[in-house]
């Protein structure tokens, strides 16, 4: 060996530099791979477009809840619209009371006009509008993934 | 950079954090690292001191650290696996499909987990015949061999109970053939098949006690015999390494 370098790379620097470095790739790699396999690729789950009949079925003028599909479908004069039947506050599943003409949910007591708007109670946000589409059947479909803004009807 | 590396670590274990985890600060000296060892839980199993010789490849060829390695590998893909598998009917044999075609590294992970199980088997062996034709097995480390013989049981039965998991036609009748060899047994035979398979054939609660089995109870006893497997050669005097050689 020649003289001393304090700052010269040695050969031991060199392959902990190496080894440090494939350390360090081989765990973000583990970490992305990991990521991936914890995100299912396939969900058994209901398909969130739900089909709730004919549109003849809601009278004008008319709220109906639709308790497998989770959603209210409200006929008001300007169309129709689909409200989720699901509470703001956390979650709870609202009911339509047709005595008082509004939506109110039995866990903390928030109450929704028929817009969805709240009246009453703790719940942060009004029901929100789902977006409401024909099939080539006929039926009508309600999108409980898309939420649309509250001057949206469907024309009957 | 080594000697960078080396600073930044002992300022690390100097704070006081790290003292109040870990008890014995930086240092390098012999009593430190005897400390270090005799104070942390896993590493206690082991001795504090050694022969330099039974650390030498010739003595064990690492047959026992790489059946360890092979367990902790099987332990870490298999917690991995039951996150997409349902111990059910229905769904087992769909589920281990998912696994290899729709979940993403699922493949990967499937294999490495039966290609460990091969070759945990194999090692097993290995180092029970590394042990027997060493003569290592003698007294004073004669029970340590009866724990081994143990582990070597508990390891067959992991690889039989997984076996049944996949829920294929290979798995059913694996275990038909294997639980009617086991009804051979005079007198309780017909009674520990009907225990373990939950009833006459192999069917859903034969699946659901496999995979209890497989996934708790087998790998906590393996565990627990492990922990003594390794605190045995710590107190029968380290590693059998033969005549000591003669430069030492």
């Amino acid at each position: 060996m020649g003289q001393e370098d304090a700052d010269a790379l040695t050969r031991r620097d060199t392959l902990i530099k190496i080894g440090l470095g494939s350390a360090a790739v081989a765990c973000c790699g583990a970490a992305a791979f990991g990521y991936q396999f914890l995100s299912p690729n396939v969900l058994y789950e209901p398909s969130p477009i739900a089909n709730v009949g004919k549109p003849d079925r809601f009278p004008p003028d008319s709220v109906t809840a639709d308790p497998v599909a989770g959603v209210y479908i409200v006929h008001a004069a300007e169309g129709l619209y689909a409200l989720s039947a699901t509470c703001t506050h956390l979650g709870c599943f609202t009911a339509w009371k047709p005595e008082l003409g509004i939506i109110a949910c039995p866990c903390h007591g928030s109450k929704f006009n028929r817009l969805g708007v709240k009246i009453d109670g703790p719940a942060p946000r009004p029901l929100p509008r789902l977006k409401v589409s024909v099939s080539d059947e006929g039926d009508l479909l309600v999108d409980r993934s898309t939420i649309v803004t509250p001057d949206q009807f469907l024309r009957t | 950079m080594a000697k960078a590396i080396e600073n930044y670590w002992n300022d690390l274990r100097d704070t006081k954090v790290w003292r109040s985890v870990f008890r014995s600060g930086a240092g390098s000296g012999n009593l430190h690292s005897a400390l270090s060892v005799q104070q942390n839980v896993f590493l206690h199993l082991a001795s504090v001191k050694m022969r330099r010789r039974s650390l030498a490849f010739g003595v064990t060829w690492y047959l026992g650290t790489l059946t360890l390695a092979t367990f902790l590998i099987l332990t870490g893909t298999g917690i991995l696996l039951m996150l997409y598998y349902h111990p059910s009917v229905p769904q087992a044999y769909a589920d281990m499909k998912d696994l290899q075609f729709v979940v993403s590294a699922g493949v990967f992970l499937r294999n490495l987990h039966r290609w460990s199980a091969q070759a945990m088997v194999f090692l097993v062996f290995a180092h029970m015949f590394k042990v027997f034709y060493r003569g290592a097995y003698r007294a004073p480390r004669e029970f340590n061999w009866v724990i081994g013989v143990i582990l070597l049981m508990i390891t067959l039965f992991l690889s039989y109970t997984g076996y049944l998991l996949p829920w294929d036609q290979l798995a059913f009748w694996a275990i038909t053939v294997g639980s009617n060899i086991m009804s051979a047994v005079p007198v309780f035979g017909q009674k520990v098949r009907f225990l373990m398979l939950g009833g006459n054939t192999v069917n859903a609660n034969a699946l659901l006690r496999f995979y209890v089995l497989h996934c708790v109870i087998l790998p906590l006893v393996a565990a627990f015999f492990i922990a003594i497997h390794f605190w045995r050669i710590r107190k029968d005097g380290g590693l059998h390494t033969g005549k000591a050689a003669p430069h030492e």
